[in-house]
C-alpha cells in the first residue's frame, strides 16, 4: 500500500473500490491509522480535545504559507486505531488545502463514497462530525482574519 | 447437568448465523438479554387475540388484559418475595423506578442536611437521580468506598453511615465489576440508623434469587428487558407503608381517585404511581418471561453462570496484557469488564464484532467508577442463562484476532 503521506483522496477512493467488503476497508483504515504522524505530547491537552468522541481525540490546526497562497495544516491523534484511520481520511481531505477548498468540499459526499455513512456507529459518526466541524470552523476563521 | 442446549434452542436469535456464516456469540446480556420464543409469542399473542387498553374497559378484551396484567403483578410479587402484589408498580424500566423513588419518597422525606448514602460503583441511574434530589433538598451525598478489588469496603461503613442518613441506595450487582453486594447486611445497617434501603436490582434480579422481605429491602428496582422479557417495562417494589406515605409521581389517568377542577385525590398503590396507559403487551409478556426463568430455576441458572464466569476468567487471564477489573469470580456475577494492554476498548469491541462476538465497550454508565479506577473505558463481556463455553472460546479467539490486527502480537 502507498504511504499516507504520498496518497491523495482520489487514490483512497480507488483503493476502497478495489476492496471486496467493509472488513477489508476497516483493516485498511487501521493500517492508515498506524501511518498517522504522531502529535507532540504538549498538544495533547484538554483545550485541543474534540468532544463527541468516545475515544480521546486531539486536534490542532494552523495556517501556513503554501506555493499558491495560505493553506490549512492540521494534526490530530486518537488513542483508538480505527479512529486514527478516520483521522487519516480527514487528513487526505483537508490537510494542506486552502481554506476555500476545505469549505467547498462536502464531507457527506466523501463519507458516502467511502461508505463510512453506512458502516460507522452513530457515536463514531458524531465524533467524525465533530472533527470535521472543528477543521471547517478553523477554515472559516482563517478566511475572516486573512 | 444444566440443559444448556435445550435452553439455547428456545432463543431463536442465537441460532441465526451472521453474514458469511459467522456464529453469534452474544456477550452483552448485562445491557439487554435476548428473549425466549415463549416471550416473543406472548407479546404477539396479546396483539393478535385480546389487545385493549388496561383498567378501562368492561368489554371482554379489557377484562382479559386486566386479568393478565394482574397475573404478572402477582407473579412478580411472588418472584421477589413481596408481601402483596399491591407493592409492585409497573414502570418503564429500572431507571424510571429509581427516579420514581427519588422524585417522590426522597423529595418528601429527605431534608436539608440529611444524608443519602450510595456506593462508588453505582450506575448513573442510581446516582444522577440522587444528585438531583440532593441538590433540590439540600441533602449531602456520601459514598461507601470500594476495596482494591472492587467490593464494598464494609469495614468503612460505620464512618459513612450516620444518624443523618435517610436513604441508602446500592446496586445488588455492579454492572461494570460484576460485584455482588451484601444487600441483607446493608439493610440491617441502614435500618439501625433509621434509613431505608433502595436496591438497584437491574443486574441482580435476573441472575440471583432475591427476597425483599427476608433481606429487608425497602425499594427494589429492576427492568423487564434484562430478565428475558420485553423492553419498555420495568418494576418498582416498595414496602406498603412507604408507598402509602409518599406522594404520587406522574399525574394523569388511572392514578386518581377523584378529580376536581383545582385538586385531586389519589388512588391507592400501585395505581397511584401508574398514570397513563402502561406497556400492556410488554407487562403481560414479562409474566411469561418470569414463568420461563422460574421453569429453568434461578438457582440452577446462577450456579451455571458462576461456573461459566470462572472458566471465562481462566481463559481470558491467559491472554497477554489482559486485566479483568473487579473481584474474583466467586464474588461476582456473570460480568467481566477488561482491558488489554495496548488495545483501545473501542478498537477491541469493533474487531470482536467482526468475529461475531458482541460486547459492550465504553464507561458502561459508570463514569465515576471508571475515574476511580483510572480508566476511560473498558470492554465488557456479560453472560446470561443461554451463554455457553463456545461463546467463551469465540471471545478468546476474537481477542487474539484483534491483538493481531492492532499489531500487539
Amino acid at each position: 500500500m502507498k504511504h499516507l503521506t504520498e496518497m491523495t483522496l482520489g487514490q483512497l477512493y480507488s483503493e476502497f473500490d478495489q476492496m471486496e467488503d467493509w472488513e477489508e476497508r476497516c483493516d485498511f483504515l487501521i493500517d492508515l491509522g498506524f501511518e498517522l504522524p504522531e502529535m507532540s505530547s504538549k498538544d495533547k491537552i484538554d483545550a485541543n480535545v474534540v468532544h463527541g468522541c468516545q475515544s480521546h481525540v486531539w486536534l490542532v490546526a494552523r495556517v501556513e504559507p503554501g506555493p499558491a497562497g495560505p493553506v490549512v495544516r492540521f494534526e490530530a491523534n486518537s488513542d483508538a486505531l480505527i479512529v486514527s484511520g478516520l483521522i487519516a481520511v480527514l487528513w487526505l481531505m483537508y490537510n494542506g488545502k486552502p481554506a476555500r477548498e476545505i469549505l467547498d468540499l462536502d464531507p457527506r459526499e466523501v463519507f458516502k463514497k467511502l461508505e463510512l455513512d453506512k458502516h460507522l456507529s452513530s457515536s463514531r459518526r458524531n465524533g467524525l462530525g465533530g472533527m470535521v466541524q472543528r477543521i471547517r470552523q478553523f477554515a472559516v476563521e482563517s478566511l475572516a482574519t486573512a | 447437568m444444566f440443559p444448556i442446549d435445550t435452553i439455547r434452542a428456545q432463543f431463536p436469535i442465537l441460532s441465526r448465523p451472521l453474514p458469511k456464516g459467522v456464529r453469534l456469540a452474544f456477550l452483552d446480556t448485562a445491557a439487554s438479554a435476548q428473549k425466549p420464543q415463549c416471550v416473543i409469542d406472548k407479546e404477539r399473542e396479546v396483539y393478535e387475540t385480546c389487545y385493549a387498553n388496561a383498567y378501562r374497559g368492561v368489554y371482554r378484551f379489557g377484562a382479559i388484559v386486566d386479568e393478565q396484567m394482574e397475573a404478572t403483578r402477582s407473579r412478580i410479587a411472588q418472584f421477589i418475595g413481596a408481601d402483596s402484589s399491591e407493592e409492585i408498580i409497573f414502570t418503564s424500566g429500572a431507571t424510571m423506578s429509581l427516579n420514581l423513588v427519588a422524585m417522590t419518597w426522597a423529595r418528601a422525606f429527605v431534608n436539608s442536611g440529611d444524608e443519602i448514602l450510595l456506593s462508588e460503583m453505582e450506575h448513573h441511574a442510581n446516582l444522577v437521580p440522587w444528585q438531583l434530589v440532593a441538590k433540590e433538598r439540600g441533602a449531602v451525598l456520601k459514598f461507601i468506598p470500594l476495596t482494591a478489588d472492587g467490593q464494598l469496603d464494609m469495614a468503612q461503613l460505620d464512618g459513612c453511615l450516620t444518624s443523618r442518613c435517610k436513604l441508602v441506595a446500592v446496586t445488588g450487582m455492579s454492572n461494570m465489576l460484576g460485584t455482588i453486594n451484601p444487600v441483607a447486611e446493608l439493610a440491617q445497617r441502614a435500618h439501625a440508623v433509621g434509613a431505608i434501603l433502595v436496591v438497584d436490582g437491574a443486574q441482580s434480579v435476573p441472575h440471583l434469587p432475591v427476597n425483599v422481605q427476608a433481606e429487608g429491602i425497602d425499594f427494589l428496582a429492576f427492568s423487564g428487558h434484562k430478565i428475558y422479557g420485553p423492553s419498555g417495562v420495568g418494576v418498582l417494589y416498595g414496602r406498603r407503608e412507604l408507598l402509602e406515605a409518599m406522594p404520587p409521581f406522574l399525574g394523569g389517568g388511572h392514578m386518581i381517585d377523584r378529580v376536581f377542577k383545582t385538586h385531586s385525590t389519589w388512588s391507592a398503590p400501585p395505581a397511584k404511581f401508574e398514570a397513563g396507559t402502561p406497556a400492556i403487551a410488554q407487562v403481560i409478556a414479562l409474566g411469561a418471561a418470569l414463568e420461563w426463568i422460574e421453569s429453568v430455576g434461578l438457582v440452577a441458572a446462577h450456579t451455571y453462570e458462576q461456573g461459566l464466569t470462572q472458566r471465562a476468567w481462566d481463559a481470558l487471564m491467559a491472554i497477554p496484557g489482559m486485566v479483568i477489573h473487579g473481584p474474583p469470580p466467586a464474588r461476582r456475577g456473570g460480568i467481566l469488564s477488561f482491558t488489554v494492554k495496548g488495545a483501545h476498548p473501542e478498537d477491541l469491541a469493533q474487531l470482536l464484532d467482526r468475529k461475531g462476538v458482541f460486547v459492550r465497550h465504553g464507561h458502561h454508565c459508570t463514569m465515576p467508577l471508571h475515574d476511580k479506577l483510572g480508566l476511560s473505558a473498558t470492554v465488557r463481556a456479560s453472560f446470561g442463562v443461554y451463554s455457553n463455553d463456545e461463546d467463551i472460546h469465540q471471545l478468546v479467539e476474537a481477542i487474539e484476532f484483534a491483538r493481531g490486527k492492532l499489531r500487539l502480537v
